[in-house]
């Protein structure tokens, strides 16, 4: 027999459980990395806004955040379009290890937009679009985990949560659109990929953290998709042959 | 390089202190408490599975030794 290297080996959780377990070192300290990097170059070097003051710092972590937030949404649909579609045991196990994360950087998104609108528009909260699509954003979130655990079958759990995180899906282009489709207290993007609004210092400070949040995210995920698959797994022989050694 | 004069500067963030601390603050500690809870809720959920196994080997032995 062949041993050809086959990418789609990585779908089974026996094989995706030591990988992953080998990664998550690799992903934190990457994260940590670009971390003290973007903190050094965000709050140290960076100079003043010349409107915001130094109260524009709050960005570094503003829009890392809600990035993060939306995207974690969007490979949790990917993960629960793959798992309807195809019916696979890995995708539901990962929609499922993302949720908590996304909630919270959605939940970050908005108290850093709080932090940031009371001193800038004079206000915590405003009824706008985007505000008010980034909360939908968190209580689907949060809709999404209390469905699936409301739910004994973890195979049934997949499905119903899957559902729910299609539908919402379209709730992300309104976010990402909101400022320029309605009329809103939110600023528009600073960042696109042509061009940047941005001083040089500040929009390297600012990536640096996208991908701190990024690598922390991925690390975060693959921890807790770890125990998902233990826990759901319990019954195979590879889950009990490691549960009968030293597994930590 | 370094854009502030002073470190109290530096904490002062130009009257936004509350503010960007405020949003710091929250954000670092959510970022540490969130890998100490997966970590810590992976170290039980291994030694019930551990527990469960074991109590279903002990309950085979016992039907074998029947």
């Amino acid at each position: 027999m062949k041993d050809r290297f086959n990418l789609y080996r990585f779908a089974s959780p026996a094989t995706f459980y030591p990988l992953a377990g080998a990664l998550i070192p690799y992903f934190a300290a990457v994260s940590v990395v670009f971390g003290l990097a973007g903190l050094y170059l965000g709050m140290l070097v960076a100079p003043t806004d010349f409107q915001q003051g130094e109260g524009y710092r709050i960005i570094f972590i503003h829009v890392p955040a809600s990035w993060m937030s939306m995207f974690i949404y969007l490979v949790m649909a990917f993960w629960a379009a793959i798992g309807l579609a195809f019916n696979t045991r890995l995708s539901g196990m990962m929609a499922q290890a993302l949720a908590p994360t996304g909630a919270l950087m959605a939940f970050l998104s908005l108290w850093t937009g709080a932090m940031w609108g009371k001193p800038m528009w004079g206000t915590w909260w405003v009824w706008d679009a985007r505000l008010t699509s980034e909360l939908i954003l968190l209580f689907l979130y949060i809709g999404y985990m209390a469905l699936t655990a409301a739910i004994d079958d973890a195979r049934r759990a997949d499905k119903a949560g899957g559902l729910l995180l299609l539908v919402g899906v379209v709730n992300i282009p309104i976010i990402y659109f909101s400022v320029k489709w309605w009329n809103t207290l939110h600023q528009g993007s600073s960042v696109n990929l042509t061009k940047s609004s941005m001083a040089e210092t500040m929009l390297w400070g600012m990536l640096l953290m996208a991908m701190c949040f990024w690598m922390y995210s991925i690390a975060v995920a693959f921890m807790r998709v770890r125990t998902i698959m233990l826990e759901r797994e319990r019954n195979t022989d590879w889950v009990k042959t490691l549960l009968a050694g030293d597994e930590k | 390089m370094i854009h502030w004069n002073s470190f109290s500067d530096f904490l002062a963030m130009g009257g936004y202190g509350f503010y960007v601390w405020g949003s710091f603050g929250v954000t670092a500690l959510i970022m540490s408490i969130e890998p100490i809870m997966v970590a810590r809720n992976r170290k039980t959920t291994i030694a019930r599975l551990k527990r469960q196994l074991r109590a279903e080997s002990r309950a085979e032995n016992r039907n074998n030794a029947e």
